[in-house]
């Protein structure tokens, strides 16, 4: 085979099923700007567009609905600015009216619609409330725990060590309920500690941070003692400055994390105040769901800024999931 | 500088340590103590000793919900491997665009199970979907997708006379739909590892090869895939683990596992017993079931790999 005929086929493939893989967000997204009336229609399917009628008399145009065409003469009803009826069944040359058709017509009014049709704007505070205290916890607990299990000798390293990773092996649907049952007995249920503090400790990016502390040169420490470097201070000021690449790859994970997660807020908040925007937008999902374009206008506000996020830094994203895939 | 701090590194792991046991150990201990009660939701239940475990074997809807689960994940494991292998060697031979390709690929990785699964509900809606639209392009009668109960293989083989029923006639066309969204929504994550893989692949073999004239399929057969194998496993094992837990899929393109239980998988009925009908000591038999399942296939797989690998 010549090698310009495979690499056409390799692209194809690629450039096929790459569409595939990007076709639900372009629909999404177009269907979100689209007015119900037209999608409901499936005229257009990735292009927004919007068709009405105009009366036009020669000196002014005036929007209509358009009843019945007979012939000569057609019944309108005759709208205002928002759409309204202002004026019904009335008879007029049929060589007036007009079809406008407008391609492409973006809604934007939906995504204004979907945000204040439920309070978007307290679930994201919420979200982002929770996932930067995770974060915080994350970065406090993660890097003083590795340290003790890379560079310090104590009775029970070990056992800690395979406790702590036989823990990372139990999936959360497994404790989902009696957590329940024990936040319910410490009345933590409906509150943010509930959300941020059983998360504020991960025991994979403690294991990223222990391989990397165990990468670091033996002389560095043995400069530092001599220095007179406390052990404390070893961690804040040598190891820590370090890692900066771990820190942003455990960063990445904990946010991704925290703003996407389901099944917990789901389980554990009841008050509408306290629910974060995946919990929210499942409520929405279940309250309009004839909306079509209104739930996809949500669901789009809700996924752009983790798309930001990873647009921003996707180099990095891309490698450290690949990194930490191999690391096991 | 070991000897100095003996009390020290316990300092250090303590903030970790008690969250492990306080919001991870202590949970699973009382799964296992919860599910020997007769538990609902305020104060403490009664002990019924087994009682949760006979009534899970005689629970229709639970072998029912563990039969979907398993279509779910001998479907989706598969697919997954082998597609995102196939992505990952295509990506790896190519230089322009890789970059964009990759990015694509793993856009739905990183965005939230909630919202695609809200899309995929809408692109797979008998009328105004997606799906429908597309599948008619290629002359396909529409399909009534997750309102379907009728198996997939059922479906299909009734046009030649044979009648599949039951679990062998496949997972609804309902859930079906949900395999199809997992399969899309995981993929990114293990092209990424495979392309990881498929780059610690020594040059030196594919060039041996080209010398003595080996086809690209053959080297593919030959020397990629044994030599991508703990890749392999790796990947096996994650997405079974993963795939056993999906729940958010059903919750949200579904109407509580319907039409008729035929996408109603292990971990929603576990969210379901727990926190619909509010029978916790119920909930846990059957999460714990599910992690014995998943430990004992995680076991299996690791030793599968010892003897397989290179």
């Amino acid at each position: 085979m010549g090698e310009k005929l495979r690499m056409t086929i390799i692209y194809a493939v690629l450039i096929i099923c790459g569409l595939a893989m990007i076709i639900p967000f372009l629909w999404m997204l177009s269907t979100s700007l689209m007015t119900q009336s037209e999608f409901n229609k499936q005229e257009s399917i990735f292009i927004p567009r919007v068709t009405y009628y105009i009366w036009d008399n020669g000196t002014q145009e005036q929007r209509i609905l358009l009843v019945q065409e007979k012939g000569e003469n057609s019944i309108i009803h005759i709208l205002n600015e928002e759409d309204k009826i202002i004026e019904e069944y009335k008879e007029v040359p049929s060589s007036q009216v007009k079809k406008i058709t407008k391609v492409p017509y973006f809604h934007w009014q939906n995504y204004v619609k979907a945000f204040n049709k439920v309070p978007f704007a307290i679930y994201f505070k919420n979200t982002i409330l929770v996932s930067l205290f995770t974060l915080l916890g994350v970065l406090i607990t993660s890097p003083l725990a590795a340290y003790a299990f890379a560079r310090m000798e104590f009775f029970g390293r070990d056992f800690f060590f395979y406790l702590f990773l036989s823990m990372m092996m139990v999936p959360e649907p497994i404790y989902l309920v009696s957590s329940y049952v024990l936040l319910d007995k410490i009345s933590w249920l409906d509150t943010y500690q509930a959300l941020i503090v059983p998360w504020c400790v991960n025991i994979f990016t403690i294991f990223l941070f222990r391989q990397h502390f165990k990468s670091l040169p033996q002389e560095l420490f043995d400069a530092a003692a001599i220095d007179g470097c406390s052990t404390f201070g070893m961690l804040w000021r040598i190891m820590l400055p370090l890692s900066k690449s771990v820190i942003a790859t455990a960063s990445i994970f904990s946010l991704i994390g925290s703003w996407n997660s389901f099944m917990w807020p789901l389980v554990m908040t009841n008050r509408p105040e306290l629910r974060v925007l995946q919990v929210g937008l499942s409520y929405f999902n279940q309250e309009a769901s004839t909306q079509t374009t209104l739930l996809m206008a949500a669901s789009t506000f809700s996924i752009v800024p983790i798309l930001i996020l990873f647009f921003m830094a996707q180099k990095q994203i891309i490698a450290s999931y690949a990194k930490a895939g191999l690391k096991d | 500088m070991k000897a100095k701090w003996k009390i020290s590194p316990y300092l250090y792991i303590f903030p970790a340590l008690f969250l492990l046991m306080a919001f991870r150990l202590i949970p699973i201990v009382m799964s296992f103590i919860i599910s020997f009660f007769d538990w609902s939701i305020k104060g403490t239940g009664k002990f019924i000793g087994l009682m949760n475990y006979a009534t899970m074997l005689k629970d229709e809807v639970f072998w029912r919900s563990m039969g979907n689960t398993i279509w779910l994940v001998i479907i989706v494991v598969p697919a997954s491997i082998i597609l995102s292998l196939l992505f990952a060697v295509l990506l790896n031979n190519i230089k322009a665009l890789k970059g964009l390709f990759r990015t694509v690929y793993f856009m739905p990785y990183v965005t939230s199970l909630v919202a695609v699964s809200i899309v995929w509900k809408l692109m797979f809606n008998e009328q105004t979907g997606l799906i429908n639209t597309l599948i008619g392009y290629i002359g396909i009668s529409p399909q009534k997708w997750l309102s379907e109960s009728r198996g997939i293989f059922e479906m299909l083989f009734s046009g030649l006379g044979i009648n599949l029923h039951g679990w062998i006639g496949g997972p609804s066309q309902a859930l079906f739909a949900i395999i199809i969204m997992t399969v899309w929504k995981g993929l990114g994550y293990n092209t990424i590892i495979y392309l990881a893989g498929l780059q610690n692949i020594s040059k030196v073999y594919y060039e041996a090869a080209d010398i003595d004239g080996a086809s690209k399929i053959k080297q593919f057969f030959k020397i990629t895939l044994p030599l991508v194998s703990p890749t392999t496993f790796y990947v096996l094992i994650m997405t079974t683990i993963v795939t056993f837990q999906t729940f958010s899929q059903v919750y949200l393109m579904t109407d509580k596992g319907g039409p008729l239980n035929t996408t109603k998988l292990i971990v929603y009925y576990i969210y379901e017993k727990g926190f619909d009908t509010l029978e916790m000591g119920y909930a846990s038999a059957v999460a714990l079931a599910l992690f014995i399942i998943i430990l004992a296939l995680t076991i299996y797989q690791k030793r599968l790999e010892k003897h397989v690998n290179y």
